[in-house]
């Protein structure tokens, strides 16, 4: 008999970077159906539905504005000079991003451990479930952007304060890019290594808190750059996080802090990151049912 | 139709499992495990009683196995508990990765290895229906396209707009099963799912199954302890055995392998158990050497004859309340019942010789075979199986006897009760 052309081949062999992305596509509307599922999910049997992705930020938003604002009177201006900006905008833009990285970092790194039960039992393309997660975490984020919006636009029409609208706006999409691919990619190096250690699991929680604190998101940049002009670009180089909040509150009110090159290696670690991640997710994936 | 085009190679496909410390571990007890190896003292991290492993010991559960199926078959994979049968349809549906070896596909693979998957107890059966094609790689147009015949084709109809969590375990396999079987895959992988449902739907899914594998010539694999359903659906059987292909055929000659079913009449009086491979940590701290079958030259029994048989076995350890269990299996591999021995104690390092005599008045007429395992009876009346080498004895009971009416095993199976008596 004639050799046989086979359309799919398994072998016990990797390559190193072996994604499927192909077949991912032609999931996309299993992804769809994910998405949809954990949005059903999380708000069946609840009164006030997907209000509940606004009042968890906003919450935050008023604990910061009094904890940090009031009471230890941190600054929020992210440049020396004397401009007005909002507080609450100021709180909200950086505790609802915030809110994003973090619950899409957890999520993503349990994604092993929490569908095993499925992912046991029948193949899909892998990376389905972490592009799902991400995107299903993306609905609170635009619920509360459009909340932000609405009083944005109400404190820029009303023109109490120093904002303005400029074409930087346009930029707001590629900063909520690079969060998500910063956290998914943060997700999946957690989850592949979560597959044998759960310890990892528990420094998440404790790690995104410090993460917190060391961006500026309860207080503005001039809190370190005033004292400490020479570690301007150690601390924003080093933290990715810090040039997506600083440059969508510069996007977003006209005034604010952006420098290109820490912006650009943000962009760098972000690739990275996601890069490695997508390394050790898809070596994880083929074989993590027989360690997990 | 079966056509010469193949739709499935497996190469020389290995699997191995590590034995004992694999994942799901912390760092904390890995470094504790570490600590106390270099002090030499017991793993602090093990599950008491649990078995000890070498270190770097390995499970073979697929041992290079190869075969090829061509499109359009329908074939049923056999074999005992840890023969592989899970194992080989994980790696052919890609849950998991071989060790060695490869595995050519022609085609979409929709695998059942459990009904249900991914189904979402808050979502409505519809919304499962598409979220489950979805998983098993269905588009949503696929799935439109089929909805009515899904629904149709599950009996769940009126339900269909309710969630499914507040479904019976009845209807949820059959809305899973429905949306399984209609799925426009190449090839399809079934384990043993269709054992949940009742028989009036099984036997509607084995004949849905035939339909569309004989109309669009769909390859099945199919998994089952149950031979009535191999030889409904299969045209022919791959029979595993420790990892091994042991037989690729026919179906009827494929089960009788299985289950080993002389084709002579005379049965064998004498077994050898000490030379059987054993599964799991069976004979390591004791094992049964053999089984002879008394006064006898064929295991046939007659009238209410009791099997008398000696068994001989090995311990390793003290039991104080050590027996042999004696599980009686039909024909068709279905379990009869069991029962045990009396008894004993049994000191270190001593060799058990013991005659029993096991009654089998109660058996109706056909043939059996009976698994005999060592087993320690704990104070909580817990079973601690020391050794289960999985050798059939087989015994033959022929009729004339004992009922007092014409017994007919279809209707009334393979027990017969001790006759009701009146109360006057």
């Amino acid at each position: 008999m004639e050799k046989q052309r086979f359309k799919t081949t398994i072998t016990s062999k990797h390559k190193l970077f072996d994604l499927h992305l192909r077949e991912t596509f032609k999931y996309r509307d299993l992804i769809w159906l994910f998405v949809k599922r954990d949005f059903t999910a999380l708000y069946k049997q609840t009164i006030l539905g997907p209000l509940w992705a606004i009042i968890q930020p906003l919450l935050t938003t008023f604990v910061f504005s009094f904890i940090f604002g009031s009471l230890a009177g941190l600054t929020t201006a992210d440049v020396l000079g004397d401009f007005n900006i909002p507080s609450f905008l100021f709180y909200m833009s950086g505790t609802m991003l915030f809110t994003y990285f973090s619950t899409n970092v957890n999520k993503v790194s349990k994604i092993f451990i929490e569908n095993r039960r499925t992912m046991g039992k029948v193949y899909y393309p892998r990376l389905v479930q972490p592009i799902a997660t991400s995107l299903s975490n993306l609905i609170p984020l635009i619920i509360n952007l459009f909340l932000f919006i609405i009083v944005w636009l109400i404190f820029l029409l009303t023109g109490s304060t120093d904002m303005q609208a400029t074409w930087w706006l346009l930029f707001i999409p590629l900063i909520v890019l690079q969060l998500i691919v910063l956290s998914l990619g943060l997700g999946m190096i957690i989850s592949a290594v979560t597959t044998k250690y759960r310890d990892l699991q528990m420094l998440v929680g404790f790690g995104l808190q410090l993460w917190q604190y060391a961006s500026p998101i309860a207080y503005g940049m001039t809190m370190i750059t005033k004292p400490h002009p020479e570690l301007e670009l150690l601390y924003t180089c080093i933290n990715p996080l810090t040039p997506i909040v600083t440059t969508f509150r510069y996007a977003m009110f006209g005034i604010g802090y952006f420098n290109y090159i820490p912006y650009l290696v943000g962009w760098g670690i972000t690739l990275l990151v996601a890069f490695i991640g997508l390394m050790l997710y898809s070596k994880t994936e083929k074989n993590f049912m027989d360690t997990i | 139709m079966v056509s010469d085009e193949l739709m499935l190679k497996v190469e020389n496909v290995s699997k191995v499992y590590k034995l004992g410390e694999i994942g799901g571990t912390t760092l904390r007890d890995e470094l504790q495990r570490v600590w106390a190896k270099i002090r030499k003292k017991e793993d602090p991290t093990k599950k008491i009683g649990a078995k000890n492993y070498n270190k770097g010991e390995k499970f073979k559960a697929l041992n290079n196995i190869s075969f090829e199926v061509k499109k359009g078959e329908r074939i049923g994979i056999i074999g005992h508990n840890g023969a592989g049968k899970s194992t080989l349809l994980k790696l052919i549906s890609r849950v998991t990765g071989p060790t060695d070896g490869k595995i050519y596909l022609n085609g979409r693979v929709a695998s059942m290895l459990e009904v249900g998957t991914g189904f979402h107890e808050e979502l409505t059966g519809r919304e499962n229906v598409y979220l489950n094609g979805a998983i098993l790689g269905m588009t949503k147009k696929e799935v439109d396209a089929k909805m009515e015949d899904i629904i149709e084709f599950s009996e769940v109809r009126q339900f269909i707009d309710t969630p499914v969590k507040r479904y019976s375990s009845g209807m949820y396999v059959k809305l899973a099963f429905s949306v399984a079987a209609h799925l426009d895959s190449e090839i399809m992988i079934m384990d043993e799912v269709l054992a949940v449902g009742d028989m009036a739907f099984q036997n509607k899914c084995l004949t849905k199954m035939r339909d569309v594998s004989e109309q669009d010539d769909r390859t099945i694999l199919y998994v089952s302890h149950n031979m009535n359903t191999i030889r409904q659906l299969c045209d022919r059987v791959i029979v595993l055995n420790h990892g091994d292909i042991v037989f690729d055929g026919d179906v009827e000659e494929g089960i009788k392998n299985y289950l080993g079913v002389y084709s002579e009449d005379k049965l064998p009086v004498e077994y050898d158990m000490s030379q059987k491979k054993r599964i799991y940590e069976f004979g390591k701290h004791a094992k049964l050497l053999s089984l002879k079958i008394l006064n006898k030259e064929n295991a046939t029994f007659e009238g209410n004859e009791p099997l008398n048989m000696k068994i001989t076995a090995i311990s390793y350890k003290k039991m104080s309340r050590g027996c042999f269990i004696f599980s009686v299996l039909d024909s068709n591999g279905a379990r009869v019942g069991a029962t045990s021995t009396s008894y004993f104690t049994v000191s270190e390092n001593e060799t058990v010789e013991r005659t029993f005599s096991l009654d089998l008045t109660n058996l109706a007429y056909g043939r059996y075979f009976i698994y005999v395992a060592f087993a320690d009876i704990g104070d909580d009346e817990s079973v601690i199986e020391y050794d289960d080498p999985a050798v059939k004895v087989f015994i033959e009971i022929v009729d004339k006897r004992k009922t007092g009416f014409k017994w007919d095993k279809k209707y009334y199976g393979n027990v017969y009760f001790p006759q009701a008596k009146e109360i006057l």
